[in-house]
């Protein structure tokens, strides 16, 4: 407890970020308790209604109130830029620590099919990995994590290729200690600060191209809201006649991505001793 | 002997084709052989690129060598399987140059030095505490530095860590590479002076690797001097700076600057740079910066020879 | 004669999160033309900060040239402005560093980037400054000039390369001539050279040389006057022969002692400095060697020394000695 109260003090933005996610996050899982109304019920009446105190920030063309949807649609967002990100980030760090570490034919193998796989586009490669999965919730996480693990595990790569040249490393195998166990314990510890940069730049990415696969519908089906999907979906249309729909889920996903920023600077600076003191 | 070395080799590719195969080898030690006896320190010397540093490490085989033997209590470690190799690991121990790469910045002292006796599974980790509390003592460093992490340390205090890590283990014999070259004048003494009480009272024997000529006199029963990955002279410590008979040893010797200014020697400098150990030189690889070469040694490669007893030089023209 | 170089009363800080950094210290000195004056101390002692500040090339922020004077031929530098000073760097005073691969640019050969020094000092034709370039650089004794100027840094030895920075330092005949390590990062027989080389063309060209080094043998074979620099402070000054002799602070004693000494044959036990070199934002009262001092007293926690002339020609700064 002491210990939070010394990093709060220390890391002030951290906090701040920590917030933004955590208020985002409990959001999403209370999804059902704080939306005032159903985010599915149409209201031919109440279509492109502007903010009032009935639909504090408005409502769409099928009259769904606005705040009920993104409060709904934070739950797909929230998974999607989440679960993605961690496993995008998980994968890539391993097979690229993996790669690295081990080299030879190994690491040649992977990193020729790293590169076939960035000169795809992130968002072509999504969809053909939708495409023949299938829409639903997980194969979006899916697809659009596998496309992340190339870049995540050649920048985890380069870095390990440096980080097995130091004599920590040589000294950790003078005393008998096995490869696993270097790369565990010396190489991929030190490996976190470029990690967490990554995984936390590519966040706001990922909710872009959940956006983008819905949009083609290809990522979560209808009529399931999500704040990519609401944003893509009315940008073009209604920027000029009822801007709330395009500004409403834009900020949203913008503050996470905020949130996410200032709270991963912070994870990586409390994660390294040497910022300490 | 404690250590027999054996016409070691090792060459790393230096240019490779198209395909992957190697054009050119870089000869970074080519034929050495020395041994080191218990609780003695032979000091090896030469200039960056000599192959120093790669003798240090092939030995305890953080690089594999190319060829040669080297045995280790008598047993040749060359190609000895990971699990036999694990276990000699706990008798002969590194410490390298950089105190600052040399040490893992997220770990805490205490969990350094106490590194070699988990990875080994010495002991509890009550008993593991206390053994690390001993190794500190040991080295000058405070039990309540345990709890700090490298960073927190000046570079000696980094280099008393590298060598408790390097003592967790109860060792016999340590190559000490360049030990002392990153530390600032007054922390070197300190560093030396544990170095040899460490040697008075455990018996341990150093592969002490440098290019400052006057540590290794400080510290050395023994010296070899290297010269493009080959020794060409190795011979009792007080014989080599009293008698040196080769004339790079000469060089070396002449090219270290004297800390007393009332001290003006003739400047017999040799001129040029090391050639690179990819191209060497025809004949004896120092010919070209030698100033009295003579057309053989252009020619014939002079062989590694006792001259007089324990006393060995490379060159046509010693006697 | 008149030195060419007169530094008074030098201070430089760094305005850090840590709290103020006072690098350098009330520092003063003078060198005369042709005069080798070697400023020795160990890492985090002020060294380095005195040569930059003395090029003006502290970085600032966040550090800070707070007091003090330093005269080139009777120019203040520190009174200049910024294009003034530009013009004073490498037609008056130059410097050369310890690692001259970062200090060449890797993408201009080496004959380009002295002649651009000349062109950028003098008005002569490219053809004209091309031509200064090799010829510099046969005064370095670089064999086959013509075609090394055409080879870019990475081509040279590293011993090469300190001689083209050293060419490149000296092309514009500045005055002074700073050498921050210059030899550090060579080999012994290299080292050698170069020293000699710092010393001939100090010589003929008649350049005051303010050599920076920790090793005691690098001073003591080319400097004819010293200054010993502990925590940011001159602690000591004098002529090599003097101090090497007469040894006043006890921390140019521990220096001095605790070296190894080269053809002592038989290792007696080094004398050790205790302790470490203290931070110099969290400097103790009185004298900073105090915590390390052997023969401190209860005055020298509480005090500064001021510098005090001990034997003729010689200054230290210490209560005890």
């Amino acid at each position: 407890m002491t210990d939070a109260l010394y990093y709060a003090r220390r890391y002030p933005l951290g906090v701040i970020g920590a917030l933004i996610l955590i208020v985002f996050v409990l959001t999403a899982i209370f999804a059902g308790v704080v939306a005032p109304m159903d985010p599915l019920t149409t209201n031919a009446r109440a279509s492109l209604a502007p903010p009032s105190h009935i639909y504090w920030i408005g409502a769409d063309m099928m009259g769904r109130d606005m705040l009920s949807r993104m409060i709904h649609g934070a739950r797909i967002s929230l998974a999607v830029a989440l679960g993605a990100t961690c496993i995008g980030s998980g994968l890539g760090a391993m097979l690229g620590l993996a790669s690295g570490y081990l080299g030879g034919w190994f690491d040649l193998i992977v990193q020729r099919i790293a590169e076939i796989m960035q000169s795809l586009p992130l968002l072509v490669m999504a969809l053909v990995i939708t495409a023949s999965l299938g829409p639903s919730l997980t194969n979006t996480i899916i697809a659009i994590a596998i496309p992340l693990i190339p870049n995540v595990a050649r920048v985890i790569r380069a870095n390990v290729l440096s980080l097995r040249e130091l004599n920590y490393v040589e000294a950790a195998r003078a005393i008998g200690m096995g490869r696993a166990r270097i790369a565990l314990v010396h190489i991929f510890p030190n490996t976190l600060a470029p990690l967490i940069v990554l995984a936390t730049a590519q966040l706001g990415s990922t909710i872009l191209t959940e956006a983008s696969l819905s949009f083609l519908g290809l990522g979560v089906p209808e009529p399931y809201p999500s704040w990519g999907r609401m944003l893509s979906e009315s940008a073009a249309e209604y920027i000029h006649s009822a801007p709330w729909l395009v500004i409403f889920p834009g900020l949203a996903i913008s503050m996470v991505v905020f949130g996410a920023n200032l709270f991963g600077d912070a994870l990586r600076d409390i994660l390294d001793p040497r910022q300490g003191d | 002997m404690l250590l027999d070395v054996t016409d070691l080799r090792k060459t790393f590719p230096a240019r490779t084709g198209l395909f992957g195969n190697v054009i050119d080898h870089v000869h970074a030690v080519d034929g050495v052989s020395f041994s080191i006896a218990e609780g003695r320190t032979l000091g090896l010397v030469g200039e960056s690129g000599c192959g120093k540093s790669t003798v240090g490490r092939a030995i305890l085989r953080l690089i594999e060598p190319s060829s040669g033997a080297i045995r280790f209590e008598g047993n040749d470690i060359v190609g000895l399987p990971a699990d036999r190799m694990r276990e000699l690991r706990r008798r002969m121990q590194i410490v390298f140059q950089d105190p600052y790469s040399s040490l893992n910045p997220r770990k805490r002292a205490g969990d350094i030095v106490a590194e070699p006796l988990l990875v080994h599974g010495i002991a509890n980790a009550a008993e593991r505490r206390d053994m690390t509390l001993a190794i500190f003592a040991k080295v000058g460093l405070q039990p309540r530095q345990m709890g700090l992490f490298p960073h927190q340390f000046s570079g000696g205090q980094r280099q008393r860590i590298s060598i408790a890590r390097a003592l967790a283990l109860g060792p016999r014999f340590i190559v000490a590479d360049e030990p002392v070259s990153a530390l600032d004048v007054s922390v070197q003494a300190q560093v030396i002076n544990l170095l040899m009480d460490l040697q008075a009272r455990d018996g341990l024997s150093y592969l002490f690797i440098s290019h400052n000529l006057a540590v290794v006199e400080h510290v050395s029963h023994d010296v070899a001097v290297m010269y493009l990955g080959r020794i060409v002279e190795h011979t009792d410590k007080s014989t080599i700076f009293a008698r040196p008979l080769h004339p790079y040893t000469k060089a070396l010797m002449a090219a270290v600057p004297v800390a007393d200014p009332s001290v003006r020697r003739d400047k017999a400098h040799v001129m040029g740079d090391v050639p690179s150990p990819i191209d060497r030189p025809k004949g004896c690889h120092f010919h070209p910066r030698c100033p009295l070469a003579e057309p053989r040694c252009r020619i014939e490669e002079p062989l590694l020879r006792e001259v007089r007893p324990g006393h060995r030089v490379a060159c046509h023209l010693a006697a | 004669m008149a030195p060419v170089l007169e530094v008074s009363g030098l201070s430089t800080v760094f305005h850090t999160r840590a709290g103020l950094v006072r690098a350098v210290q009330d520092v003063s000195f003078s060198v005369e033309a042709g005069e080798t004056l070697a400023i020795v101390g160990e890492s985090g002692c002020g060294k380095t900060m005195t040569a930059l500040s003395l090029m003006r090339l502290i970085p600032s922020p966040p550090g800070e040239i707070v007091a003090g004077s330093v005269k080139v031929a009777g120019t203040d530098l520190l009174q200049l402005d910024e294009p003034a000073m530009r013009k004073m760097r490498g037609s008056q005073i130059a410097m050369i560093f310890q690692e001259p691969m970062t200090a060449l640019n890797p993408l201009l050969t080496v004959g380009r980037q002295i002649a651009e020094m000349v062109s950028l000092h003098e008005n002569v034709s490219r053809r004209a400054a091309d031509a200064r370039a090799v010829e510099m650089l046969r005064h370095v004794r670089i064999p086959a000039p013509e075609r090394r100027a055409k080879e870019y840094p990475h081509q040279m030895s590293g011993g090469m390369r300190q001689r083209a920075m050293i060419a490149m330092a000296l092309v514009c005949r500045p005055k002074v001539l700073i050498a921050d390590e210059p030899t550090t990062a060579l080999d012994v027989t290299i080292q050698a050279q170069v020293l000699e080389l710092i010393g001939d063309l100090r010589r003929e060209l008649g350049t005051a040389v303010v050599l920076i080094t920790h090793d005691l043998g690098v001073v003591a074979e080319t400097a004819d006057r010293m200054i010993v620099m502990y925590a940011g402070r001159k602690v000591e000054e004098g002529t090599t022969q003097e101090l090497f002799a007469h040894p006043n602070h006890p921390y140019l004693q521990g220096l001095l002692a605790s070296v190894p000494k080269f053809g002592a044959g038989e290792g007696t036990r080094l004398r050790e400095i205790p302790g470490i070199v203290p931070a110099l934002n969290n400097l103790p009262q009185g004298c900073a060697f105090a915590p390390r001092c052997s023969a401190a007293v209860a005055k020298c926690q509480q005090a500064i020394p001021p510098l005090e002339t001990k034997r003729p020609g010689h200054m230290a700064a210490c209560w005890v000695s």
